[in-house]
């Protein structure tokens, strides 16, 4: 794993709204760069900018001005095919709310990533019940959506999110809609993927949970980035942190 | 790009052109969209019905003017009286009937009631669906993916719909025909006629209902990826 290289660069990027008649700047100039194969939280309260900041990253919307790098690769400049292949090859996606579809067994999401991908029926479905079993669903796969509970569902997700071999996941507030243990299990599921396979994951969040696995956590405030922590710098100020 | 997917851990593909492609192969559309009417079978039904119905009426209508004129070919005056009786607008050296331009005028409000109807059905559908759409979008599903899968879906909705409907309005039509004037009714049935009235009617219940989601599979299709992301909803 070469430390150096960037896998996601934001430059002097802002983003403004029009509310009305009103103009919002939600993100007032930020700079940023995220390594290959760290765990990173974004971390901020809500309206600071944070999911603004997740989903430029996320080649989910376009910035007001600067530019957003994937893998080197100016994310303004690619057309919606090429947009569309930065999704589903590049990035894996997870959600607050889970977002298995609904009419699909767990095994069916998992290998819809990889048909987009064009990989055929058998391979995907060897490789899908793989990621489950990686999971740990391996005996669930042939169950819908509503038969599982929040937590297996998110490991679905997590399954599914991996289903190419993304160099970025991005978990928009994973464990916000899980309890306190079904919460620590998925962060530790993730932090685990991180490092096993390499993949760079982003999170935005609230919870302080995610602070003890992040290699980095990023905190936003008022549209700018207030601070970039390090690990070693973190585990100081955890207990200040988590009281306040 | 595709130079950079050695970067991805462990890639299970080769090749370039497989690399660089994003694919819904056909098979596994018509199959996502079955499921996807399977799941919502009783939506599904609602929206099928008033197709139902007004293809209904429609194979309906044509099937009994098919049957008025068999029976004026037998050129017997009791039954060219009793259709006269029934109703069918016949001048005393007519050898066919036509459908009245009142009953064509219902005909054609129905269907475009119906059409109304298909749309609203599926608009809410789509919105009902917004989440899964933006879901898929993320995985990497392009425009036409999602333009694909609810076209397929009205089309499988179409064709189910259309073809009982024309049947059960083509068979109610016979039924009827022989209660008000007997089994000379059968006799002198125009089969030929009567299959060509039936499908007809299929192939314009389908057609209402491709018509019906064009609309709402457009909006589908240009929903952007960032709507899975919303919590509310």
């Amino acid at each position: 794993m070469t430390q150096i290289r960037n896998i996601v660069r934001v430059s002097k990027v802002t983003k403004t709204f029009k509310l009305g008649k009103v103009l919002v700047e939600a993100l007032k100039g930020i700079d940023l760069e995220i390594a290959a194969g760290n765990y990173i939280s974004i971390m901020g309260p809500s309206g600071s900018g944070k999911s603004t900041l997740f989903n430029m990253i996320g080649g989910l919307d376009k910035p007001s001005a600067g530019k957003v790098f994937i893998d080197e690769v100016d994310i303004a400049q690619l057309d919606a095919y090429e947009l569309a292949w930065l999704r589903c090859r590049k990035i894996g996606y997870i959600f607050q709310t889970f977002n298995i579809i609904p009419v699909m067994t767990a095994l069916e999401n998992v290998t819809l990533p990889m048909t987009f991908a064009g990989m055929n029926s058998d391979e995907a479905i060897t490789k899908g019940i793989g990621l489950l079993q990686l999971v740990g669903l391996g005996d669930r796969f042939e169950h819908k959506p509503s038969e599982l509970s929040g937590g297996q569902q998110q490991r679905v997700a997590i399954a599914r999110a991996l289903a190419n071999d993304p160099a970025i996941i991005l978990a928009d507030e994973p464990t916000g809609n899980l309890d306190l243990t079904t919460g620590e299990e998925i962060i530790s599921l993730l932090k685990q993927m991180s490092q096993d396979r390499g993949v760079t994951v982003i999170s935005a969040t609230h919870d302080f949970k995610m602070l003890n696995v992040s290699d980095q956590v990023v905190w936003i405030r008022d549209g700018l980035i207030d601070k970039i922590e390090d690990r070693e710098e973190l585990s100081i100020s955890v207990g200040r942190i988590g009281s306040r | 790009m595709a130079a950079d997917q050695s970067t991805a851990a462990g890639t299970a593909l080769t090749g370039e052109q497989v690399a660089r492609q994003v694919v819904l192969p056909f098979k596994k559309s018509v199959e996502i969209a079955f499921k996807s009417i399977q799941a919502r079978f009783f939506r599904s039904m609602i929206t099928t019905l008033s197709l139902v119905l007004a293809v209904s009426f429609l194979s309906f209508v044509n099937v009994s003017t098919d049957m008025a004129n068999g029976l004026l070919t037998t050129g017997d005056p009791v039954v060219r009286e009793n259709l006269t009786a029934a109703g069918y607008d016949i001048g005393p050296r007519d050898a066919s009937v036509g459908s009245s331009p009142k009953q064509r005028w219902i005909v054609i409000l129905s269907l475009l009631v119906c059409v109304v109807g298909i749309v609203n059905a599926q608009l809410m559908a789509v919105t009902e669906r917004f989440r899964e759409i933006g879901t898929m979008k993320c995985l990497g599903a392009l425009d036409r993916f999602i333009l694909r899968l609810f076209v397929l879906e009205a089309g499988m909705q179409g064709v189910a719909g259309a073809s009982i409907g024309a049947a059960a309005g083509g068979l109610f039509a016979v039924l009827n025909a022989w209660i008000a004037f007997g089994s000379v009714a059968l006799r002198v049935l125009p089969a030929g006629a009567v299959t060509a009235s039936i499908l007809s009617a299929t192939g314009v219940g389908i057609a209402l209902s491709l018509l019906g989601v064009l609309y709402p599979a457009a909006v589908a299709a240009r929903m952007q990826p960032v709507e899975a992301m919303r919590v509310e909803q």
